[in-house]
C-alpha cells in the first residue's frame, strides 16, 4: 500500500454531497427530487461513517451504515406510497402547488 | 421474579410490539366493514401491560442491557409511562373516531401501538444507534397515521410534508451522530462522554452536537424548525394530532436530555448557548404565531411550538434540576394538550367539521360539558394555578431563574402573557353567544364511553399535576439523579483518577 487516499478526502467529499443534498431540498420543486436530495444526504452520513470507522479501525461505523440502509429503504417504502397517495388525489407532485393547508 | 437483563429491560416494548404485531394479523382476518373495535381493546390492553411493566421495572432501579446499549433507569420509565398513558388517551379518543369511517382502522391501532415501542426505545438508549433505530420507529408510524384520513386532500398534503421535513431533520440527526463517531470513536453516549476528554478535534464535537440538536430540534418543533409544524397538525386527523405534539415530543426531548446530559456534560457552555436561542426563539415565534391563526388546530400548533420553548428553558438549568423539571414539564405538557386535542376530536368528528374559531362560536350551549372541558384544558394550557401547566411554567421558570439564566426566565414569562390573549379569544369564543347558522349545524353525536374514560383521564392527570404535583415530582427528581449518578458511574470505571472531582450527585428525596 503505498499511496493512500487521506481521510480528509473523504469526509470533504461527503461534506459537499450533504451540502447539495441540502440545497437540492431546499430549491427543487418536485417531490420525488426532494425525496432524491434526503437519499443523497443519507448516503453521504454512509461515507462519513465508512471514513471515520476506517480511522478509528472500528467496525462499529459500519455497523451503523447498514443500519442507515436499511431505515432508509424502509422509508423509501412508506415515502413512496405517500406519493402516490398525494399524486392521485391532486395529480401534481409540484410543491407549490401543493398549499391547501394554510391560513 | 428473576428475568435476565434482556427480558427485563425492554419488557413494555416486547408487550406493546407483540400487542402490535396481533393486530396487524388479526386485522385482515375481519370481515371488510366489521367492527374494528375489538382491535383497539387490545390496543389499550397491550398499552396498560407496557404501563404495568414500566411500573413493575422500577423496583429493580438502573438495569444495563444488550451489551450497554439499553439503559432502563428511573428516566426511562418516567417517559416510559408518559408515553404509554399518553397512547391510552389516543387510543380511547380514536375507537369511535375511525369506526366505519376508515377502511382498515385496526392498522391505525398497529401503527400506534409500534409508533409507541419506538418512542419507548429512544427514552432508554444510551446508545445513539438504538436512539436512531427508536426515533426511525416512532417517526414512520406517525407520517402514515399523518395522513390515515386517506382519500381527504389536507390528509395527503399533511402527511407527505411531515414525511419529507422528518427525513430531512433524520438525516441532520445521522450526520451528527457520525461526526461524534468521528471525534469521539464510539458511538456510545457514555463513551463519547469519556472521548471528548480526550479528543484531538473538539470543533468536530461541536459540529456533530449542533448537527443533532438541529434534528432534534425538527422534531421536537422548535423554532426555527418548526416551519412543518402548522400544516402537519392541521391536516392529520385530530387524535393523532394528540398524540404526535406530545408522545414522539416527549421522547425527543427525552433524547436530548440524554444527549445533552450524559454524553456532552463537558461541552455545557457550547449546548447551553443553541439551547437558549432555540428556547427564547420557539416562545416568542409560537407565542407570536398562534396570535394571528384562526384555525383552531393551527393555533394549537403554534402553541405546541411555544411548549416546546418553555421545555427547553429547563435544559439551562443543568444539571439535576433541568432533568427533573424539564420532565415534569413534559408530563403536565402531555396531560393538556392530549386532552385538548381528545376534546377537539369529539367535537369535530372524523370529518372534521368543527375547525376555525367561528365554527367553535356558541360551543358552550350546544356541548356545555365538552367545552367545559376544553377550557380547563385551555386554562391550564395558559398556566393558571391549581393546573399542570402553572407547576410546569413554575418549575422550569424557577429552575431557569436558580441557575442564573434570569432574562431566558423574562422572555419565557413576557411570552406566557401574550399566551394568555389567544388562549382566552379562543375561549370566549366557545362562551359567546351563537351566531344563527352556527345552531344549525349542530348534530350534536354524543360523545362515547371509552372517550369519556379518556377525556376524564387526561382532565385528572392535569388537575392532579397541579393540585397534588409531589408524586410525579418525586418520580421527575428521582429521574434526574439516577441519570446523574450513573453518569458518575460511568466516567469513574472509565477515568478512576479523576473520581473526586465529579460533581456529588444529589440524594434521593
Amino acid at each position: 500500500m503505498s499511496a493512500q487516499v487521506p481521510i480528509a478526502y473523504y469526509l470533504i467529499l461527503a461534506a459537499i454531497l450533504f451540502s447539495t443534498g441540502v440545497a437540492a431540498f431546499l430549491i427543487k420543486r418536485n417531490i420525488i427530487t426532494i425525496f432524491m436530495s434526503i437519499e443523497l444526504m443519507l448516503n453521504a452520513v454512509n461515507l462519513t461513517f465508512v471514513a471515520f470507522a476506517h480511522m478509528w479501525h472500528q467496525v462499529q461505523g459500519q455497523i451503523f451504515v447498514f443500519f442507515v440502509m436499511v431505515v432508509a429503504a424502509a422509508e423509501a417504502a412508506v415515502g413512496l406510497a405517500i406519493i402516490i397517495a398525494i399524486f392521485r388525489s391532486r395529480q401534481t407532485l409540484n410543491v407549490d402547488q401543493i398549499n391547501l393547508l394554510k391560513n | 421474579m428473576n428475568l435476565a437483563p434482556n427480558v427485563l429491560a425492554l419488557l413494555p416494548e416486547y408487550i406493546l410490539t407483540l400487542a402490535g404485531v396481533f393486530i396487524m394479523l388479526a386485522e385482515p382476518c375481519l370481515k371488510p366493514g366489521s367492527s374494528r373495535k375489538p382491535l383497539g381493546w387490545i390496543a389499550i390492553l397491550g398499552t396498560l401491560l407496557a404501563a404495568g411493566a414500566s411500573w413493575f421495572q422500577l423496583g429493580f432501579g438502573t438495569v444495563h442491557a444488550f451489551s450497554g446499549s439499553i439503559q432502563t433507569d428511573a428516566f426511562s420509565i418516567f417517559f416510559h409511562l408518559l408515553i404509554a398513558a399518553v397512547v391510552l388517551v389516543t387510543l380511547l379518543g380514536s375507537l369511535e373516531y375511525f369506526e366505519g369511517n376508515a377502511t382498515h382502522a385496526g392498522e391505525y391501532y398497529a401503527l400506534v401501538l409500534f409508533g409507541a415501542v419506538g418512542m419507548m426505545l429512544m427514552t432508554c438508549s444510551t446508545e445513539l444507534l438504538m436512539v436512531f433505530i427508536g426515533l426511525e420507529i416512532s417517526s414512520i408510524s406517525t407520517y402514515i397515521m399523518a395522513g390515515f384520513r386517506k382519500g381527504q386532500a389536507v390528509a395527503s398534503e399533511s402527511s407527505i410534508k411531515y414525511f419529507l421535513l422528518g427525513s430531512f431533520a433524520t438525516a441532520f440527526f445521522l450526520y451528527g451522530i457520525a461526526l461524534a463517531f468521528g471525534a469521539t470513536g464510539s458511538t456510545s453516549l457514555a463513551a463519547i462522554a469519556v472521548g471528548l476528554g480526550t479528543t484531538k478535534t473538539p470543533t468536530l464535537a461541536i459540529l456533530a452536537l449542533a448537527m443533532m440538536i438541529i434534528g432534534l430540534g425538527f422534531k421536537v418543533s422548535a423554532a426555527p424548525f418548526h416551519v412543518w409544524t402548522p400544516d402537519v397538525y392541521q391536516g392529520a386527523p385530530a387524535p393523532v394530532v394528540g398524540l404526535m405534539s406530545t408522545a414522539p415530543k416527549a421522547a425527543a426531548f427525552a433524547v436530548l436530555l440524554r444527549i445533552a446530559f450524559s454524553g456532552f456534560p463537558s461541552m455545557q457552555h457550547r449546548w447551553a448557548i443553541m439551547i437558549w436561542i432555540l428556547a427564547a426563539l420557539s416562545m416568542t415565534i409560537g407565542n407570536l404565531g398562534a396570535l394571528l391563526q384562526r384555525d383552531v388546530k393551527r393555533m394549537l400548533a403554534y402553541s405546541s411550538i411555544a411548549h416546546a420553548g418553555y421545555l427547553l428553558v429547563a435544559f439551562t438549568a443543568f444539571p439535576v434540576e433541568g432533568i427533573s423539571a424539564a420532565a415534569f414539564y413534559t408530563a403536565a405538557y402531555a396531560a393538556m394538550n392530549v386532552g385538548a386535542f381528545a376534546v377537539i376530536t369529539q367535537v369535530g368528528g372524523f370529518n372534521e367539521t368543527a375547525r376555525t374559531l367561528d365554527d367553535y362560536r356558541g360551543l358552550a350551549t350546544r356541548r356545555p360539558v365538552l367545552s367545559g372541558v376544553f377550557a380547563f384544558f385551555l386554562l391550564s394550557l395558559i398556566g393558571i394555578p391549581f393546573t399542570g401547566g402553572f407547576f410546569g411554567k413554575f418549575y422550569v421558570f424557577s429552575a431557569a431563574i436558580g441557575s442564573g439564566h434570569i432574562w431566558l426566565a423574562v422572555i419565557g414569562l413576557i411570552n406566557s402573557g401574550v399566551a394568555c390573549f389567544y388562549y382566552l379569544r379562543l375561549l370566549a369564543t366557545i362562551y359567546a353567544k351563537p351566531t344563527a347558522e352556527a345552531s344549525e349545524v349542530a348534530p350534536a353525536t354524543p360523545v362515547s364511553v371509552p372517550a369519556i374514560v379518556g377525556l376524564t383521564l387526561a382532565t385528572v392527570a392535569t388537575l392532579v399535576l397541579g393540585i397534588m404535583p409531589g408524586n410525579t415530582l418525586w418520580l421527575a427528581q428521582y429521574a434526574g439523579t439516577s441519570t446523574m449518578i450513573e453518569n458518575a458511574r460511568e466516567q469513574c470505571a472509565a477515568t478512576p483518577n479523576n473520581c473526586q472531582q465529579m460533581p456529588v450527585p444529589m440524594e434521593r428525596r
